[in-house]
């Protein structure tokens, strides 16, 4: 992961170096508390509101990066005067333009923003947060498989990696990639769907079929493959089936059938077509 | 920048004035290659044996047991590449938990790389960061391929028994690499009293240019070149040396002996200032790493419930260049691998700054930083979620 510290933009040196709204508001109407020590960053957001749900104050106590503080600055500045149904719209991605934008390395500060805002209101309203609710998948950040999900649509997310920079689910031990990995897949396949279901099915000629295939090699399969010292070559495609051949270190590599199966296959399967069956031709 | 206050020495060092002066004239007018069938080119050869005999002179070693790369990183691949290759049926590693990248990506991805599967063994340390000499020697086996054990560590200065490590790995008939990088110019390094088989070193750590490295291979080792072309470090390593670097390198490493003494007196003097007044001035700030079993130039200081960028960027704004362990500065989402297997606490880890001096530092600059620090960290924990509950438990 590359990390430069000097990507930040001047409004979030700004905003790190002169945060705003530091504190904690006493009897506070809405308090959201989101991460943790071990985490690294925490955010813990005091909102007053009037008698017309219009929030009057807020104010937070962050502990993190320069971007996790901007962040928090940006938010309280961001929702001062607004009602809380309005309040409820900001997204992670409004926080992050508010900055004028955050390096991809950080932008699960703008995502703990939005998500103690979201704490907050929930605490307000005496209601538990249903993102909270799902299933964890990062047991080393605590991230549950309905924020990933809803990370992945929200902000159209393609990959283990644009998932841990928006969650920091995957950024620890690594154990939960796989099972991100389904989830992009779980949420790609619904959206695919959906989107089907509205147009009517696709049929692919085999010249746009071909080219596909050849596009997400390219793109997404060889460069990972080449990471490890190994290669791909596209052989023939005969109807539904796709035949490679296995170069460099994948050739002898013991587990070049399952990188087959588990990884081109399902990665041609998943934004190609359904029916693949990729071989070693 | 004659103002900045530059405490980052184990990330990389100014260029000695002197240094520069002895490399400008093979940039410009003296530029032959040394392997040149001509006086222009050979005359530049003989300078290049000149710095390796300089070099060789403050390891104490022969001069033809220095090979000259491209940086530490590649010294410690081609050694432990090397060392498989020579023993193709050993296929056992011993390293530690605390390496550098450089050595341990490099191990944990043995086994993609060489299309063989190996075991890797990556000795835990105590929390002080030192290892156990029983630990170690328990761990070799008779399909010992390589030890690989840095000598100080990067991140807290702590020094690893090398000595007893070599010898015990000698006595069992097994290679013993160590990654020298931050000790090369700072700590004596005698090879003549020494067994290791091979050293790597950097001359940027030690106030020569990037770019250039050295591995130590002592004589009679079996060596396998990493990188082959040409006939140059007796086709040990192919590749037209990089002449103005390592002419470079050898003055540098005359200096270090100059310095030898001055390091570990008077920069080993301002480091303990330094260190004592952060700790004194700073409730809730700790020490990480041996006291004493550790480098004369640097201190890892962790102050709890902060978070090490932002410390960082409030030293910058002061031009005061430290670095830190914590996971927004370690380049991943989790703090330093160094400081979590020594068990540090996670209150304390994204909180670790280090200070790594040189030289080059004077009082008034640690003075400085004694004076700016502190207020940096109590603004800080004023910000902090965490903070005063920690001081309400501790009432």
């Amino acid at each position: 992961m590359v990390n430069n510290m000097w990507e930040y933009t001047d409004k979030v040196k700004e905003h790190f170096l002169n945060p705003l709204n530091v504190g904690e508001i006493e009897n506070a109407d809405g308090v959201g508390e989101v991460g943790s020590l071990a985490c690294g960053d925490a955010l813990k957001l005091t909102l007053k509101l009037d008698e017309n749900q219009k929030i009057v104050d807020a104010k937070f106590k962050t502990f993190g990066c320069a971007s996790a503080i901007a962040s928090s600055s940006a938010l309280t500045e961001m929702v001062k005067g607004l009602t809380l149904d309005e309040a409820e719209k900001i997204s992670n991605e409004d926080i992050a333009e508010f900055l004028g934008g955050l390096p991809k390395e950080k932008m699960h500060c703008s995502v703990m923003g939005r998500e103690a805002l979201e704490a907050a209101i929930a605490n307000y309203r005496g209601v538990f947060l249903p993102m909270a609710q799902g299933e964890v998948v990062c047991e080393c950040f605590g991230v549950t498989d309905l924020e990933v999900r809803r990370a992945i649509e929200e902000s159209d997310l393609r990959s283990v990696e644009e998932v841990t920079n928006f969650t920091k689910a995957g950024g620890g031990c690594g154990k939960c990639h796989d099972r991100i990995e389904e989830l992009l897949i779980e949420v790609r396949h619904e959206k695919k769907a959906t989107d089907a279901g509205q147009d009517g099915p696709k049929k692919l000629t085999n010249i746009q079929k071909i080219k596909m295939i050849e596009d997400v090699l390219e793109r997404e399969i060889k460069p990972a493959l080449k990471r490890d010292g190994g290669d791909i070559e596209l052989i023939d495609v005969d109807g539904d089936f796709v035949s490679v051949s296995l170069r460099g270190a994948c050739a002898s590599c013991q587990k070049s059938q399952t990188t087959l199966k588990e990884y081109v296959e399902k990665k041609l399967r998943e934004q190609v077509l359904d029916s693949l069956i990729v071989e070693e031709g | 920048m004659d103002n900045v206050v530059y405490m980052d020495n184990n990330a990389t060092t100014r260029v000695a004035p002197e240094v520069l002066e002895a490399m400008l004239p093979y940039f410009s007018d003296l530029y032959g290659n040394p392997s040149s069938m001509h006086n222009f080119g050979g005359s530049v050869g003989r300078v290049v044996s000149e710095a390796r005999e300089k070099i060789a002179n403050m390891l104490n070693c022969l001069p033809e047991e220095i090979i000259f790369t491209s940086c530490g990183t590649e010294s410690d691949s081609t050694a432990i590449l090397s060392s498989l290759q020579a023993f193709p049926d050993n296929r056992h590693i011993v390293t530690s938990r605390v390496e550098h990248p450089a050595v341990k990506h490099l191990v944990e991805s043995i086994d993609s790389l060489t299309g063989h599967k190996h075991k890797v063994t990556q000795l835990l340390v105590e929390s002080d960061g030192t290892i156990d000499i029983d630990q170690f020697e328990a761990s070799l086996g008779e399909d010992t391929a390589i030890v690989s054990m840095m000598w100080a560590n990067n991140e807290t200065g702590v020094i690893f028994p090398i000595v007893e490590m070599a010898e015990i790995a000698k006595s069992r008939g097994i290679l013993f690499h160590t990654d020298a990088v931050q000790a090369v110019g700072k700590i004596p390094i005698d090879l003549s009293k020494i067994p290791v088989d091979f050293l790597s070193l950097s001359g940027h750590k030690l106030h020569a240019p990037k770019g250039i490295g050295v591995l130590f291979v002592r004589k009679g080792t079996p060596f396998m070149p990493f990188m082959l072309g040409g006939h140059q470090e007796g086709g040990r390593r192919g590749g037209t040396e990089n002449t103005a670097s390592i002419i470079g390198l050898g003055r540098a490493c005359e200096l270090a002996v100059e310095n030898m003494g001055d390091e570990n007196t008077r920069v080993r003097a301002l480091r303990d200032k330094l260190e004592e007044g952060l700790l004194t001035n700073v409730e809730r700030s700790m020490l990480n790493g041996h006291k004493t079993e550790r480098l004369p130039n640097t201190t890892n200081v962790s102050f709890e419930f902060v978070e090490g960028e932002a410390i960082l960027l409030h030293l910058d704004r002061f031009n005061i260049c430290a670095s830190s362990g914590s996971a927004c500065t370690s380049g991943s989402l989790e703090p330093s691998h160094v400081l979590r297997a020594m068990g540090v606490p996670f209150t304390a880890a994204h909180g670790s700054v280090r200070l790594s001096l040189s030289v080059y530092n004077t009082e008034e600059e640690v003075d400085f930083v004694i004076e700016k620090l502190p207020p940096i960290i109590a603004n800080l924990r004023e910000m902090s979620p965490f903070w005063d509950e920690a001081v309400k438990n501790q009432k």
